[in-house]
């Protein structure tokens, strides 16, 4: 197997000391589609936060392309080339779509640079183009939801962090994102997901890791965990 | 008719130069949620600074003026990085308070190195011109300062609005986790509006010693008014604390002369009553 591009080794974390995570370890290997899932609260959104750099560990390492990112901050860890879209979207509400989509490309310098990834978002989701003047919050909840992927990917990452895409969303347009992450994952990013929709994330997902109560329960590839009793139990209500 | 428009024209030009004031406090407040209580200090800061240059060195208040905007610029990155900072994240009151307390400890330090004397430069190259335009007297510190204050303003609603760096100062102020998340080093553009805000007020009080005498207390006044426009404009809107200042420095100039001068204040601040009472988030609020 490939060296990871991601290494998260025994993490404890949480807020204001009191921690949330128990010692969290897992790997990503680049090209990758890893699915964490578990029940709301169980620290998932913490996890990835802490690795993106918002939080940091109090104990633990984080490893990224061989490098210690557990001390780093966000705005250093995308320079790296982490890229994380966070639970519930965080568009910059009064700006447009093109400003926010600007903004996510705001570690490149090159304009001809920024333009190709204007392109690319484009290509993948072709509403965008056609809104790209209209101010952020005007717009529906799943668009507004492609809106963050795409600023997400405009800093051209090479591991993108999606934290619960399906909040909030239909579950027709649940499907649309999902096919999304896909099409992403298919150009070679490397995807690491969040869920709390258990069984959407496992049905794309290469791998998956169960997190319950801040430590990690259960792990395997995504079809082992589809037809683990447990999992289809816990989360599935099979 | 004459005297109705001289009246207007002068409430205009001081209009004016509440809205620099303003913009400075506006930017910061719509950033950073940041009360700057020593905003008026700042001010005169600036007016010492240009004053004391043109007293030793007969440097003009309009060359005083672009050293004074680089100097507040400074006091104001320096007055983030070491008081601020660590007031970001807790409660409000403690940014206010801390701020308030350097108003205190810039005024007396003046008050003790300055005494309270009122100094005003003289023989500058703008002092006491006027000129006469189809019968208004317009006096011309007054219009410079004017026009600069318009110039600048124009600077910094272009920089917020249309520039990437302006992006992302309005992405801080929206959402500050999020625009680090875009790469944005959120400390480095709080203390540039913090530099910003100062340099807003620094190149003001560069100017004004040619028309208007320093003491210590001469920042008081102004940051009240500033606070008046900023709130009656709606905290965060340039053009609304340019339109607010703009209505006060009318107001002002009509009620100071047409009623009596020491009623000019009541009419400001009654004003500022019923625009809040009427449109609580002010004129261009959010």
């Amino acid at each position: 197997m490939a060296d990871p591009i991601l290494e998260v080794q025994d993490i404890h974390c949480g807020y204001d000391g009191v921690p949330v995570i128990h010692g969290i370890s897992l790997e990503v290997t680049p090209g990758e589609l890893v699915a964490i899932v578990g029940a709301n609260g169980a620290g998932k959104t913490t996890t990835m936060k802490t690795i993106a750099g918002l939080m940091h560990p109090f104990s633990g390492s984080i490893h990224f392309e061989g490098r210690d990112i557990s001390r780093m901050k966000a705005h250093e860890t995308i320079r790296l080339g982490v890229s994380y879209v966070p639970e519930g979207r965080r568009l910059f509400s009064k700006l447009t779509i093109q400003e926010n989509l600007e903004l996510g490309a705001f570690t490149k310098n090159d304009r001809r640079e920024i333009g190709q990834s204007l392109e690319q978002v484009f290509e993948l989701f072709p509403k965008l183009y056609d809104r790209r003047t209209q101010v952020a919050e005007t717009m529906s909840g799943g668009e507004q939801q492609m809106v963050a992927i795409a600023r997400g990917l405009m800093s051209s990452p090479r591991l993108l962090l999606l934290d619960e895409l399906s909040l909030g969303l239909m579950p027709s347009l649940v499907e649309k994102v999902m096919e999304a992450v896909i099409s992403i994952n298919r150009t070679g990013v490397t995807v690491l997901l969040v869920e709390q929709m258990v069984q959407e994330a496992l049905e794309i997902a290469d791998r998956g890791y169960v997190i319950q109560t801040g430590k990690i329960v259960q792990q395997g590839t995504a079809r082992e965990l589809l037809d683990s009793p447990e999992v289809r139990k816990a989360y599935m209500g099979m | 008719m004459a005297t109705f428009l001289q009246v207007a024209f002068d409430g205009l030009l001081n209009g004016l130069l509440y809205a620099l004031v303003a913009a400075g406090l506006s930017l910061i407040w719509g950033v950073m949620d940041v009360i700057n209580f020593a905003h008026g200090e700042f001010l005169m800061i600036a007016m010492y600074f240009s004053y004391w240059l043109g007293f030793i060195w007969k440097i003009d208040p309009i060359i005083s003026s672009v050293a004074g905007g680089a100097f507040v610029f400074i006091v104001g990155a320096l007055t983030y990085r070491l008081v601020i900072r660590r007031t970001i994240g807790k409660s409000a009151m403690s940014a206010l308070l801390a701020t308030f307390g350097l108003s205190m400890l810039i005024k007396n330090i003046c008050l003790n190195r300055f005494s309270p004397n009122f100094r005003l430069l003289q023989d500058t190259l703008l002092g006491g011109k006027t000129f006469n335009l189809a019968g208004i007297i317009i006096p011309v510190p007054q219009l410079v300062i004017g026009l600069v204050a318009l110039a600048l303003l124009f600077v910094v609603y272009r920089l917020v609005k249309k520039t990437r760096l302006g992006w992302a100062i309005q992405a801080t102020a929206m959402d500050k986790e999020a625009a680090e998340l875009m790469g944005i080093n959120t400390e480095r553009i709080y203390l540039l509006v913090f530099g910003l805000g100062g340099a807003c007020v620094g190149i003001a009080g560069g100017l004004l010693p040619s028309y208007l005498a320093v003491h210590p207390e001469v920042g008081a006044l102004f940051s009240l008014i500033a606070f008046v426009c900023v709130a009656m404009g709606g905290f965060g809107s340039i053009p609304g604390a340019l339109l607010a200042s703009l209505l006060i420095g009318l107001v002002e100039a009509f009620a100071g002369f047409y009623i009596a001068p020491v009623f000019k204040y009541v009419a400001v601040f009654g004003l500022y009553l019923v625009v809040v009472m009427v449109r609580p988030r002010g004129l261009f609020g959010w």
